[in-house]
Formats: structure tokens, C-alpha cells, sequence
């Protein structure tokens, strides 16, 4: 089966607070293969954790969402609820950040694995509880651990019962929102593994999704960058890492320097100022306020869009190839 | 496999607010500033507070109450109020002339609950004082000196929780160790008998706000403990302080009626358990002489409700996750 | 010292300003209330087990490892805000005292950035009264050149990159960013004129794109002030953009120590490489990974500590060489392999790369 898992066309989620709307996402376009692992990148208020939980509709009451969100074809933004339960965790599942709230501390790893599978009605205790064991041999765990409790465990193992958790009903599509961050180095080299593992032997789609760069280039296909609650810049993996388009994406590569890449010895790559509060987005191009290449008096004033930047790359840049020509740019 | 991107430095720009003409930096302006500042967050808070309508119709009642209790002296004909000299008839429903109607003296009820509340109010807001300094200072040093020192302080803390109050208050009333005038004594007892949930409360709040960074880093500074506990627990403290002190004067409020009715309550004077206890003495329930124990007692409800209703809207406050609700 | 270093080269090294020799902290084991009433006692946690470590003038060096290597108690160990309980601690030539009378003009010498900016900041004083704080603290009136308290905070923010101090002292630390607080962290550290600055991770909670104005800015306070800093992090890029020397940890040993370049292109610990094969760059990770979690400190293997999780043992290479028998049954400190550079490795002995 071939084909596109997840279509966003045009997404738009805005935060409703006390200050008034927060657009946190202002107009994504991004599509996944099947089998394909796409790399979402960006800082602080720039979007990407409100995508992963937009995708499932996981957002808070009152915020609204724009566009399209389209799951194996179908828009999930307009499902009725019970449609939209039997596709959480069969149709797309999330793996979080920080496994260790996200597993109930009084109930057995075993049970929490089985619930999913008991809720979607897809076997019977006992059929589950075999299934259990085979997602943990999966994932690299003991099948006798089933029984255990999650404090019985440790970090780098818990997350590999998330990860379980998230296999368990099969899903086309599963979102991996930052899973390695709040690990240790080995721990997470292990995790970015397994990952890799499932992803290839499972035939798994997934969005994976950190503010990490250079963990993305070792388990990404294709990568996007996001900025101020849109993509700037996407293209394959290892051309948006090393031949960055987009200045900021440079300068965020940068900030993951090479170990004996004798340039960065003593010089610190990094930006000024601050990623951008989603409530005072600066005017026309969001980042031109912190580029290094920024054009006085057009970068201000135009919204950029993804123009072609390179092979099956674009960027959101007036630099870039095929950028239309603006005045005011030197020639 | 290519070349990695050369690293790249920009010059930080500085995104605070101008605030006019730069002054040199001093601490007067700084304080100054501070100062402003803080009239401002409060001018914030209480806009927040104003929101709440539960706030503010808690506000005005206690409000009300208070100016009743201020001007009692001037609007009540204290001759209405004392035995001796009350001249109305006896136990009589109310009527135009005792809109509350009289009591078993002839004394006029609404003056009575009008000048009570002087006293009542005064118990409630004296023992509350007395019952957070105590209570706020043991929390505290309980929960940041840790160690012995808190198994002592929380163990003292739970025996006073777990004393059945009543009798503690009983007991203390009846013996006035330290022979105060009964006014002091029953503040006293009230505030002896009050301060542990409190301590409890603060002493948690203390152990959260003692391991937060910039208590450490203040530490590190090789700051004492006085400095440590003023200038950095004790402000990060108060928002649950002030929070619980409001809902302590109801608290109080109540005891004093408890005990007034019990009799133990300040001779001679007039507070609202003691208009409950002589109704009740002479038989105004049974005898249906509903004028009588109503009034103090809605006055007390009231008062209690309105503390409670501010003690929400604070809540609110301090914890702006719940406005939203 | 801007220029880059071309391995081999020996380091300039200014004279010792704090050195810790052979030193041992322990967490005392927690039994429940019942369990210790019956006796039971748990086994201490070694943090740190045998740590010696020189810190010169004006030089920047990196105390890396996993979470529970001992980096983190080491460091507030040098701070003064763990007493040891074996080994010595010493400040330019003479040993710290323990009263914390005695080590207050030491703590003005020594200055901490802790991880988290927001929480580093009391959000209810401005940033004056934060930057004051230490000045306060130590009643410090005036500065060595009749300087006000104002004067010294000016200052203190301007060298700390916020230009002009004027503009800042009025507001809350919620007011800034993440960056900003940093900064003022760092400038609250700087009002004491400190010899040492001690960085627990400073730059992990910030933005990537943030992160360099503050390596940048900590550069600079060593250049232009010939402060020391010692940087703990787990993080080894950061370690080579910014560190003269690094010394890596394992489960409260220093495994490996040395000149940056040496240590993170030819490591001579097995350890140092696992650490660096798994570094996240393009190309697939493929190489080698070490089984099993970071080890618990309550249980320290016998002979070397990392034996356990050792790839040399683990492939037989270790059995080929003849030396897995040290390996599992002897214990070592670190064998000096150049100059500069010491390694706590039975390799090193035979003369062999991890």
C-alpha cells in the first residue's frame, strides 16, 4: 500500500486565552509517505507540539483549527466522535515526551499496554496479554516484565513501554513528540534505535518531532523546519542539515557543531534575540528581525512562501532560487 | 558527505521596554520603581478580584459588617443595651420602635446585634492575627530547618491538630493560665486552638519553595538562614498565608460564638454568641421567640460566607488556572 | 586565547586556583521507617568516589557525563554546599574550612549558573535587587575603587551583555527571556568579582539558537576577566566548542581527562568513545552502542567500575590482550597517556586505542 498516511492543508490552530487568540500555527502545508519518517523542527512557540496534538484533536476546549487534516484520506477534523475515537491510537498514535508522567503510576505496564488494545475492541484479555508480550520482545523489553510497575523501571525503559503502547493497535502513522529528550545520551542513542528498527521492519509512518537537530538527521527522511507557526524550510534530511537554504535553519545547525570540526573550536554559533511570542509575531517575514541576511525594507514588508530552493527543497526566503524577484533586492 | 555550515554570531538585541530618559541606576530609583510596580500589581489584582462577582459580594458584606462594628458607638443609644437601663417591653416581637423587637431585659435586639458585632469582629480578626503569626512561624521553621527540628515542630503541630478543639478551648477558658481579662483570654484560646492547620499548610508550602533554585542560588551567594527565610521563603510563602487567613477569621468567628454560647465567652459584654446564649438560656427556641437567636445568628453566617466568598476570589488570584474554569 | 589548538599542542595553563584531591561523597542509604526500626540498613551511594581535579586561571573546563556519574556533587562540592566525606578541597594553595562562617569570602570567590534560568530568579524581586543580592549579602558597600552599590551593578549587568543597565532594573524577571535570565544569573554572579564562575549545565534549557550568545558571553568573561569556569554538562559538543580541557565521568570516577582536542578526537577511554560514537550525526547509528542504563551508584562493579558495560571486555579483545583478568579483578586511577592526558584504562598500559 502506498501512498500518502497524513495530508495538513493549510492548518491553522489558534489558543484561546485571557490575552485573546494565540495563533500558534499559521498555515502548514506537509505531506507523509507511507513508510516515510519526517522530521519536525523548531524552538519554543514555534508550533510543533500543537501539530502533534492537532493531528488527534488532543488540543484544548475553545482553541480552533483551520485547514485540513487528512488521515489516510480522511479529514479528522470532520469525523464525529465516535469515529474520532476508533482512529486514536488504530489510525495515528503519540508517543510523548517525558514517559515517566505519561504511565499510570498504579496500574501494571502490562494492563496499560492491553488497554489500548481492549478499548479498540481489537482481541480478548487473554489474546491481548499475548500481544502485550510480543510488543515487549518488540521493543526490546523482557516479555516477563509485563507484570511490572512503571517506578520498577527505568527512564530508557519506560519509554520503550510508550513506545510499545503506541505500536499496539497497528496504527498507520505514529507521532513522536520530542521521545528521546528528556534522556541520557546512551539511553537515547538506544531509543533513536529501535526506532529506526521498528520503522523499517513495521513499515511505520511517523513525524518526529524535537527541537534537536542532529537527531533528526540520523532518523529522518525528509525534514521541515518550523518557524513562528509556519515551515520555513523542507527537503530531504541530509540536504536541509548540510546545505541549509534558510538562514535560520543554518543558524540552527550550526548550534549542533561537529565533534573536531576545528571552525567551531571556541566559537559559538547562535542567534540573537529570542524565538518569537506566538501573540507578537514581528511583521512579514517572522524572522527577519534575528537574520543575518536580512534585505532592509523587503524582508519587512513580504510574507514568504516555500519557494524551490533546491532538489525537491524549498525555503521560506526572498534568497533562495526560486524566489520571485522583489525591489529593493541588490541584484 | 559535506561540509557541516560555518558557525554564525549575531550581535544580541536588547528587547526591554525604554521607560523614557534612562536615570543613572540607583537604589532609591529602584526602589521607587519597585514601589510602583507593586501599586500596580496590586491596581492588577484587584481589577482580577472586581471580575469575581462572588469576590465582590463577599467584600461588600464584610464590608458592611465592618462599618457596622467602626460605627456602633455612634448610631446605638447604649442605654437600650444594658440591662439596667433598657426600657423597651419585655420579649416582644418586633414592631416599628425595635425593628428586631427586645429581649428578656427589654433590650433592643438590633442594637444588640448592631453593637455586638464590635466585639465579635474584633475576637475574629485578633485571634486570625494570632493564630497565622503562630501558626506561619512554626510552618516555616518547621519545614525549612528540616531535620529534628521539624519532627519536633510537626509533632507538636499534629498533637494540636488532632486535641479535640472544643474541649482544649474549654479547658483553657475555664483556667486562664495566664489570667488575662476574658477579651484576651478567649482571643487567646481561639488562636491556641487555630494555628495548626495552618503551620500544616505553610510548612508545605515552605518545603516547595525551599527547593527551588533561586534558594539555592542565593546559598551559594553564602547568604544565612535569616536572609534565605525574609527575603526568599517568606514572599513566596505569604500568597498561601493571606489565602488562609481569610478563611481563618471565619473560622474564629465561629469559635467565639461556640464558646460564647457555652458561656465561657467575655462577661458582661455583648457579642453575638452571647445574644445566642442568653436566647437560648431562656428558652427562645422553644418559646418561638425567633427575633431573638435569628438575627445573631444570620449576622454570624453572613459574615462567615462573605470571608469565605473573598477567600475564593483570592484563591482565583493567586492561582490563575482556575479563572478559567 | 582564541586561536585553535592543533592536537599535541600543550596547553598555556595558568597556576592551580581550586584543586580537589582523592575526593568521596556519599548518600546515606534510605531504609523505610519499619525496615531501619528492624535493623536494615540500604548501602550508601558512592556520588563520587575518588576525585582529583585541577582548575586553572582563566580556563574553561568541561566536567562531562550521564545523569548519577557524580558531575553534579562534584561541582557543589567545589561550590562548598556538600561537605565530603573524605578528601581535601583547596583554594588557591590553602584548604577550605568547614564553618560557614569561615566560607563566606570563599563563596564570594565562587560563583554558581544553575540549569534552570526561571527558577534561578525569585520572581517577586527586580532585577536590581536580584544583581544586589550578593552584594547585600556580603555587605559589600562600596567597590575596591570607591564604587557605589549602583555603580557595581551597573557594571555587573553591562559585562553581562545587558546594554544599557538602565533599562533593566526596574523590571521582573518574567518580563525577559529565557536568554536574558541567563544573563542576569550571570551578572548577579559577576557583582562579587568572582574567580570562578561553576556552570551546571547553563545553556540546556535555553533554545538552540539562544545558546550561543551565552557559550559566546562566557568566552568573553574569561578572556577579558580571567575568570575559571568549570562547565558540567553532558553534552561533548558543547564541551568542544567551548572547554580547554575535559574530564569525563563514570559512576564518580573521572575516567579520562585532558586537552579538549585530544580527549573528544582521540579518546584513550573505552567510555569516551562509546560517548562520542553515539553523538547524533548523519550517516545512521550504526556504530556500537552500550547495553544497559547508566549504573546505579549504590552498586559498584569490582575491579574497573566500567568492566561491565566495557566494549573491549565484552568483544574479547580485552581476553586477546591479556588483560581482562585487571579488567575485571583491579581497580585503577588514571594512568597518565601523554602529556596532557590521563586515562583510567588497562589499555593504556599495553598501549592500545579503545
Amino acid at each position: 500500500m502506498s501512498g500518502t498516511v497524513l495530508s495538513l492543508r493549510d492548518l491553522r490552530v489558534t489558543y484561546r486565552t485571557q490575552g485573546g487568540g494565540v495563533p500558534a500555527v499559521r498555515g502548514v502545508d506537509l505531506d507523509i509517505g507511507t513508510g516515510e519518517v519526517v522530521g519536525l523542527a523548531g524552538e519554543s512557540g514555534c508550533g510543533k507540539s500543537t501539530i502533534a496534538a492537532a493531528i488527534l484533536r488532543l488540543l484544548p476546549a475553545g482553541t480552533t483549527t483551520e485547514g485540513e487534516i487528512l488521515l489516510n484520506g480522511e479529514d479528522v477534523l470532520k469525523m464525529t466522535a465516535s469515529k474520532l475515537r476508533a482512529v486514536r491510537w488504530a489510525g495515528a498514535s503519540i508517543i510523548f515526551q517525558g514517559a515517566m508522567h505519561s504511565l499510570n503510576p498504579v496500574r501494571r505496564i502490562g494492563d496499560q499496554i492491553a488497554e489500548a488494545i481492549l478499548v479498540h475492541n481489537q482481541a480478548n484479555e487473554r489474546e491481548a496479554r499475548v500481544r502485550v508480550g510480543a510488543l515487549l520482545e518488540q521493543v526490546g523489553l523482557p516479555p516477563r516484565r509485563i507484570d511490572d510497575y512503571p517506578h520498577e523501571l527505568s527512564g530508557g525503559q519506560k519509554q520503550r513501554v510508550m513506545i510499545a503502547m503506541a505500536l499496539a493497535c497497528n496504527p498507520s502513522l505514529v507521532i513522536a513528540d520530542e521521545p528521546t529528550t528528556a534522556l541520557d545520551v546512551m539511553v537515547q542513542a538506544q531509543v533513536l534505535k529501535l526506532l529506526k528498527e521498528l520503522q523499517h521492519d513495521l513499515g511505520l509512518s511517523m513525524i518526529f518531532i524535537t527541537h534537536d537537530l542532529s537527531v533528526l538527521v540520523e532518523v529522518s527522511n525528509r525534514l521541515a523546519i518550523m518557524y513562528a507557526g509556519k515551515i520555513i524550510e523542507d527537503g530531504p534530511a541530509d540536504l536541509v542539515f548540510h546545505h541549509a537554504a534558510h538562514p535560520y535553519t543554518k543558524a540552527l545547525a550550526a548550534a549542533f557543531p561537529e565533534i573536531g570540526d576545528l571552525r567551531f573550536r571556541r566559537k559559538p554559533s547562535g542567534l540573537g534575540g529570542d524565538p518569537p511570542d506566538p501573540q507578537n509575531v514581528p511583521s512579514g517575514c517572522a524572522f527577519h528581525p534575528r537574520c543575518p541576511e536580512r534585505v532592509d525594507g523587503v524582508c519587512e514588508g513580504i510574507e514568504p512562501e516555500l519557494w524551490v530552493a533546491g532538489e525537491n527543497s524549498h525555503a521560506a526566503c526572498v534568497h533562495v532560487s526560486g524566489a520571485p524577484a522583489f525591489e529593493g533586492m541588490p541584484a | 558527505m559535506s561540509k557541516m555550515p560555518e558557525p554564525i554570531m549575531t550581535e544580541p538585541e536588547l528587547t526591554a521596554p525604554v521607560m523614557g530618559e534612562p536615570d543613572p541606576v540607583t537604589p532609591e530609583r529602584a526602589n521607587r520603581l519597585a514601589w510602583a510596580r507593586r501599586r500596580r500589581s496590586l491596581a492588577t489584582y484587584w481589577k482580577t478580584f472586581r471580575k469575581s462577582r462572588q469576590g465582590m459580594v463577599g467584600l461588600c458584606i464584610l464590608g458592611f459588617f465592618v462599618v457596622l462594628a467602626l460605627t456602633a458607638p455612634y448610631i446605638v443609644d447604649l442605654t437600650q443595651i444594658a440591662p439596667a437601663t433598657a426600657d423597651g417591653p419585655i420579649l416582644h416581637p418586633p414592631t416599628a420602635g425595635y425593628p428586631l423587637g427586645t429581649d428578656n431585659f427589654g433590650r433592643n435586639v438590633l442594637s444588640m446585634v448592631v453593637y455586638g458585632s464590635r466585639i465579635s469582629l474584633l475576637i475574629g480578626f485578633t485571634a486570625t492575627v494570632g493564630a497565622m503569626a503562630i501558626g506561619s512561624s512554626m510552618g516555616i521553621a518547621a519545614g525549612y530547618f528540616g531535620g529534628r527540628t521539624d519532627t519536633i515542630l510537626s509533632a507538636i503541630t499534629n498533637w494540636f491538630l488532632v486535641l479535640p478543639w472544643i474541649v482544649l478551648a474549654i479547658v483553657l477558658a475555664t483556667v486562664n493560665p495566664f489570667h488575662l481579662p476574658d477579651l484576651g483570654n478567649i482571643i487567646l484560646v481561639i488562636a491556641i486552638t487555630s494555628w495548626a492547620g495552618t503551620a500544616r499548610l505553610v510548612r508545605a508550602q515552605t518545603l516547595s519553595v525551599k527547593e527551588r533554585t533561586y534558594v539555592e542560588r542565593s546559598r551559594a551567594l553564602g547568604s544565612g538562614n535569616w536572609h534565605l527565610v525574609t527575603r526568599h521563603v517568606l514572599p513566596n510563602v505569604m500568597p498561601v498565608i493571606y489565602a488562609n487567613t481569610v478563611l481563618m477569621v471565619a473560622i474564629a468567628i465561629l469559635s467565639e460564638a461556640a464558646l460564647s454560647f457555652l458561656g465561657l465567652g467575655p462577661a458582661n459584654t455583648v457579642s453575638w454568641g452571647t445574644i445566642l446564649q442568653e436566647s437560648y438560656d431562656n428558652g427562645a427556641l422553644t418559646a418561638g421567640y425567633w427575633w431573638w437567636f435569628l438575627p445573631p445568628g444570620i449576622a454570624i453566617v453572613l459574615v462567615a460566607l462573605s470571608v469565605t466568598l473573598c477567600g475564593y476570589a483570592l484563591d482565583e488570584i493567586l492561582n490563575p488556572r482556575l479563572r478559567d474554569r | 586565547m582564541t586561536e585553535t589548538l592543533a592536537a599535541g599542542e600543550p596547553l598555556d595553563l595558568g597556576p592551580p586556583v581550586v584543586e580537589i584531591r582523592d575526593l568521596e561523597i556519599n548518600f546515606k542509604g534510605r531504609v523505610g521507617f519499619v525496615a531501619g526500626l528492624g535493623g536494615r540498613s540500604a548501602p550508601d551511594a558512592k556520588a563520587v568516589d575518588g576525585v582529583s581535579l585541577t582548575l586553572h586561571e582563566g580556563e574553561v573546563l568541561a566536567l562531562a557525563g550521564e545523569s548519577g556519574c557524580g558531575k553534579t556533587t562534584t561541582a557543589r562540592a567545589i561550590m562548598g554546599l556538600i561537605a565530603p566525606n573524605a578528601g581535601q578541597i583547596f583554594f588557591e594553595g590553602e584548604p577550605l574550612p568547614t564553618s560557614t562562617r569561615a566560607l563566606r569570602p570563599y563563596r564570594r570567590a565562587v560563583q554558581m549558573v544553575f540549569q534552570d534560568p526561571t527558577g534561578s530568579l525569585n520572581p517577586r524581586s527586580t532585577i536590581y535587587e536580584i544583581v544586589a543580592e550578593g552584594l547585600r549579602i556580603h555587605k559589600i558597600t562600596s567597590g575596591p575603587n570607591g564604587e557605589t552599590e549602583e555603580e557595581l551593578v551597573a557594571r555587573a549587568l553591562s559585562r553581562a551583555g545587558m546594554r544599557p543597565p538602565e533599562r533593566f532594573v526596574a523590571l521582573y524577571p518574567h518580563e525577559l527571556s529565557g536568554g536574558q535570565r541567563q544573563r542576569i544569573v550571570i551578572a548577579s554572579a559577576l557583582a562579587l568579582d568572582p574567580k570562578i564562575i561553576v556552570a551546571d549545565e547553563p545553556v540546556s534549557n535555553l533554545d538552540a539558537s539562544v545558546r550561543g550568545e551565552i557559550l559566546a558571553l562566557l568566552l568573553k568573561l574569561r578572556d577579558d576577566l580571567k575568570i575559571s569556569i568549570l562547565i558540567v554538562t553532558h553534552d561533548l559538543g558543547l564541551a568542544w566548542t567551548v572547554a580547554d580541557r575535559v574530564a569525563v565521568m563514570y559512576l564518580g570516577r573521572i575516567v579520562e581527562v585532558g586537552p579538549t582536542e585530544l580527549v573528544l578526537q582521540h579518546p584513550r577511554h573505552p567510555y569516551t568513545k562509546a560517548l562520542l560514537d553515539v553523538v547524533p550525526e548523519a550517516g545512521g547509528i550504526s556504530r556500537p552502542i552500550l547495553h544497559g542504563e547508566p549504573p546505579d551508584p549504590t552498586k559498584i562493579p569490582t575491579g574497573c567500575r566500567f568492566h561491565p558495560r566495557c566494549p573491549i571486555v565484552a568483544s574479547g579483545r580485552a581476553k586477546e590482550l591479556g588483560i581482562e583478568d585487571r579488567c575485571t579483578g583491579e581497580d585503577l586511577g588514571l594512568q597518565p597517556t601523554g602529556s596532557e592526558n590521563f586515562a583510567a584504562c588497562h589499555l593504556v598500559d599495553v598501549n592500545q586505542l579503545p
